[in-house]
């Protein structure tokens, strides 16, 4: 075992690490907002918006995030007004063009965990809010959206964890992330076991602190579902 | 029956009220006015629309037909081609649901609030009032329903009879012209009614105007102002307590009673 070239190829893609997480980041956060979206029109029981959410999650989980890379990178620069459009600052930028798939192709996911979050909500917990007087918008921010969110933490940690993974598909359109660094280096060293599993180490260990950082963001928001601290116990039966 | 003068205006007033969920008319046509500090209990068989009733006053149902009036301001209602209502102002509704206070027969905490939270929450964002006056207000409102020492204990901590007194309490901490009662005690272990029906007596006994539906008769005879009898959506009975459960003309509410 060569452990030089180990630590010194995990220096050279440690250099790499800040932007495989800039891309997951991103992507999920955009991702997130546009989840949102997706899940609330497919919620609204407006037949036309339904339909376009629906649409839209299953192209997006139905074709491959490799293939959607191509498109948006080399499909959309093969038009002349796609060139000549505001966008094309965007979407000349192999960076740019990563996040925009890796977001569109997070969003369909997302949006169907979002919206298995907001249908268990209970009714009568929205009730509640609307016979206090709250305005709809209330409702949804101050009842709806935090139960939902508390509900949806556990699946969307893997949703997280596969798009930090995704992130690794960036380099074939030419992005310096961990697995582009690491490609480099096996073209110049023919290496390709240590380096690859130097690589792999890295993404296991971003994914586990990402794990351990949702179970404590999960563990934080969910008092309510653990025993409380200083309780007598009360009847099983009364138990809600 | 009401000893009210009919010069001051009804806390709630309701004419021709109806209401049907697809093929079945629920509610057909209910009159009912209830002046302040007043407290009516709203008794029938399931299925005979008293918590539909309830629900329509402060529009959680849309009802089909009919006016409601809370303290005199009528409740705008416009009715579509295929005869359902709607709400005419949201904006109203809203304001005049925040003057009542509901509590369910499910409870319906906000589960990840706790007993404090829950009830300093409408306040807060709804009225807008100050919090620190709220949080002193809320804990006076839990010392009266005797929970005050559950205060930061989450919904799910406690057993049904203190989740329906923290319910009540959130109700209350609204400031309400009138509560409403939707079977409040129908969800608890028989040992756990009796709590929950004293601070209802406690409420009753401050001359708050309450409308409960209920199958508590106890309560109905010895607590309220009137007695309504509704059946398959009509009112088919109403009067004192004293007349209702003594001498009540209708042969169905005696069999009612007497179940």
């Amino acid at each position: 075992m060569d452990f030089v070239f180990f630590y010194e190829t995990f220096i050279t893609l440690i250099s790499a690490i800040p932007t495989t997480l800039q891309l997951a980041a991103t992507s999920v956060a955009l991702g997130t907002v546009l989840a949102l979206g997706l899940a609330l029109c497919r919620l609204s029981g407006i037949a036309p918006l339904d339909w376009f959410a629906r649409a839209y999650i299953f192209v997006f989980r139905g074709t491959p995030l490799l293939v959607q890379i191509f498109l948006i990178y080399y499909g959309l620069s093969q038009f002349r007004g796609v060139r000549r459009s505001m966008f094309w600052f965007i979407l000349r930028d192999p960076y740019w063009c990563a996040i925009i798939a890796l977001m569109l192709c997070t969003a369909a996911y997302s949006a169907e965990i979002i919206r298995g979050g907001l249908l268990s909500v209970p009714h009568g917990q929205v009730e509640a809010g609307r016979a206090c007087g709250m305005s709809r918008f209330l409702v949804f921010r101050r009842i709806v959206m935090p139960l939902a969110i508390r509900q949806s933490l556990p699946a969307y940690s893997n949703e997280i964890i596969s798009m930090v993974k995704a992130t690794s598909l960036a380099s074939i359109i030419t992005i310096m992330e961990v697995t582009g660094v690491a490609a480099k280096l096996i073209s110049e060293t023919y290496r390709a076991i240590e380096v690859f599993i130097v690589a792999g180490a890295i993404y296991l260990a971003i994914n586990f602190l990402l794990t351990r950082i949702v179970v404590l963001i999960e563990y934080r928001l969910s008092p309510h579902l653990r025993q409380a601290p200083s309780l007598q116990p009360v009847a099983a039966g009364e138990m809600k | 029956m009401t000893a009210m003068t009919p010069t001051t205006t009804p806390a709630i007033e309701v004419r021709g009220l109806r209401k049907s969920f697809g093929p079945v008319e629920v509610l057909k046509g209910i009159d009912l006015t209830a002046h302040e500090g007043e407290v009516i209990s709203i008794l029938g068989s399931s299925g005979s629309g008293k918590s539909t009733m309830l629900r329509c006053i402060n529009m959680l149902e849309t009802p089909d037909a009919g006016d409601i009036s809370v303290a005199g301001e009528k409740i705008g209602l416009k009715r579509d081609a295929k005869g359902h209502g709607h709400i005419v102002d949201r904006k109203q509704v809203e304001r005049i649901r925040s003057e009542l206070g509901m509590v369910f027969q499910s409870f319906n905490l906000w589960s990840h609030k706790t007993v404090i939270e829950n009830i300093i929450e409408a306040p807060i964002h709804v009225q807008k009032r100050p919090k620190a006056d709220v949080i002193a207000e809320a804990e006076e409102l839990l010392e009266k329903v005797g929970i005050a020492d559950k205060r930061n204990h989450y919904p799910s901590h406690l057993s049904g009879g203190q989740q329906q007194r923290a319910a009540i309490a959130r109700a209350l901490a609204m400031r309400p012209k009138v509560m409403l009662f939707d079977e409040p005690t129908s969800a608890l272990d028989p040992e756990l009614v009796g709590e929950v029906l004293r601070v209802m007596r406690s409420l009753a006994d401050e001359g708050r105007t309450m409308l409960v539906v209920t199958h508590e008769m106890g309560f109905a005879r010895d607590v309220s102002s009137r007695v309504i009898f509704l059946h398959q959506g009509a009112i088919e009975e109403q009067g004192s307590p004293e007349e209702m459960f003594t001498n009540a003309q209708s042969e169905r509410f005696r069999k009612f009673i007497s179940a």
